[in-house]
């Protein structure tokens, strides 16, 4: 949480369906573009230098939006760590809060949108599992959610059967539309349309709302399906929203493949009337160019079609933080 | 929904006015359904001409989507013509000119779609 106190967010994985990473042609193309932009420049400091990538710079040049897969931490305040989904990125979560925070003596809180492999694959190389003094939480309304976990640690998948993981893991089963208060925050899950079902997460907390809806195809003719959307996300200060196709993509060539495009997250967020939408599971294929693209368009989008109420848009890269 | 029907030949022009939005879509698909019945291989081709259309969103393009999948399956042609600004932008950032014939003029698509149906057109 924020030094003020207010509710935080933290992506550590942003990628859709498979983590990535950039190739040497892609890091060559930055570093000639950011040279070029430099010419006839004195970077002589790394005071200089950083602050020629911060404001000259394009997001897409000077950064990176990053390539693991889904998992987003919500940060409370609270002792506890909250997180959605196990993709790569826990990875990344987990080492740093060894570092940071010592190895035991944890408590971790996961709400699982679904169990597909990019949303647990990062579990088995969560090292908090293999540290005694450990606590994980895992909650879910998927019936295989605990024999996913397990099957992912058998073998022939992985050398360490689940058995041997030294922390205590809990698996908990939630209702979708039931309201639970967990780790300081009032969740509630709402069934997705998604191959084998996925499952939005509604936080809330004092008068704060994030909501994590990623891996669901919406079908704009079935209006009580959208407007049980809209009531999802009735007034969130943030939507974290599944946009890895664009819409001609997701109602043609990949209609009933379980994911929805950044004009139909826009329009959900302007009928709810929440304050920030963050595109999120990006498609595996976008480069950051390609992601930066999207963001300026959905942001031109926003502009041509707002109403009485502006609704702030982003784009999630590894490692963002916002304070809400 | 009203869409004013004009036939140039095996081409029937189609214009429907103002936003095309959850309020308003199924009026259109209802509307638009007994063109695309016949919108068929030796039947009629369709021409949307959208210079009255203000405003699209996801559920108008959807509309679109299934009557250009119809149009595909019984081998018949369907465009769309003269778009505004605004619904010009909405259709390149949601890809929508990637899946569809969208021409610059009414006379454009007649032009691509049917030379007959053109010479009536111009003949008018």
């Amino acid at each position: 949480m924020a030094p003020d106190g207010r509710l935080a967010v933290k992506f550590w994985g942003t990628r859709g369906s498979i983590p990535v990473a950039m190739t040497s042609t892609e890091v060559r193309r930055k570093l000639i573009a950011s040279l070029v932009r430099a010419s006839g420049r004195t970077l002589d400091t790394p005071e200089k230098a950083t602050v020629f990538l911060e404001r000259e710079l394009d997001f897409a040049v000077s950064h990176t939006f990053g390539g693991d897969s889904s998992c987003v931490e919500i940060v409370t305040g609270g002792k506890d760590y909250v997180l959605c989904d196990l993709g790569t990125g826990a990875r990344v979560f987990g080492n740093d809060v060894l570092a940071t925070r010592g190895a035991s003596g944890h408590t971790f809180h996961v709400f699982m949108s679904h169990l597909h492999w990019d949303h647990i694959m990062g579990f088995p190389f969560f090292m908090p599992v293999y540290a005694p003094g450990n606590h994980i939480r895992i909650y879910g309304c998927h019936a295989g959610l605990e024999t996913a976990f397990r099957g992912q640690h058998a073998a022939p998948f992985f050398p360490v059967d689940f058995a041997r993981l030294s922390a205590t893991i809990e698996f908990v089963r939630l209702e979708p539309g039931r309201d639970y208060e967990i780790a300081g925050l009032r969740v509630r899950p709402k069934l997705q349309r998604h191959g084998g079902d996925s499952y939005g997460y509604r936080f809330h907390m004092r008068d704060r709302v994030v909501v994590y809806s990623t891996d669901a195809e919406h079908k704009q003719d079935d209006l009580t399906e959208i407007q049980g959307f809209v009531e999802f996300f009735r007034d969130a200060d943030l939507v974290i929203f599944d946009s890895q196709y664009s819409l001609a993509e997701a109602t043609s060539v990949k209609e009933d493949w379980g994911h929805s495009s950044n004009v139909v997250g826009l329009e959900l967020c302007q009928m709810a009337r929440a304050r920030r939408l963050c595109l999120y599971h990006h498609e595996p294929v976008s480069n950051d160019e390609r992601i930066a693209a999207l963001l300026a368009e959905t942001q031109r989008l926003e502009e041509i079609t707002r109403g009485d109420r502006r609704v702030e848009i982003l784009a999630a890269y590894d490692g963002m933080e916002l304070t809400l | 929904m009203d869409l004013t029907p004009k036939r140039y030949a095996d081409t029937i022009v189609l214009s429907p006015v103002g936003r095309l939005d959850h309020a308003t879509s199924e009026g259109f698909k209802v509307a638009l359904a007994p063109y695309m019945a016949r919108c068929a291989r030796d039947l009629d081709r369709v021409i949307l001409d959208f210079v009255g259309v203000e405003y699209i969103s996801s559920i108008g393009l959807r509309v679109l989507m299934l009557a250009a999948k119809q149009a595909k399956t019984q081998g018949g042609s369907i465009g769309v013509a003269a778009l505004q600004p605004v619904v010009k932008e909405i259709f390149d950032i949601s890809r929508f000119t990637m899946v569809l014939d969208v021409f610059a003029s009414v006379r454009e698509g007649l032009a691509r779609l049917s030379p007959p149906a053109l010479a009536a057109f111009d003949g008018a």
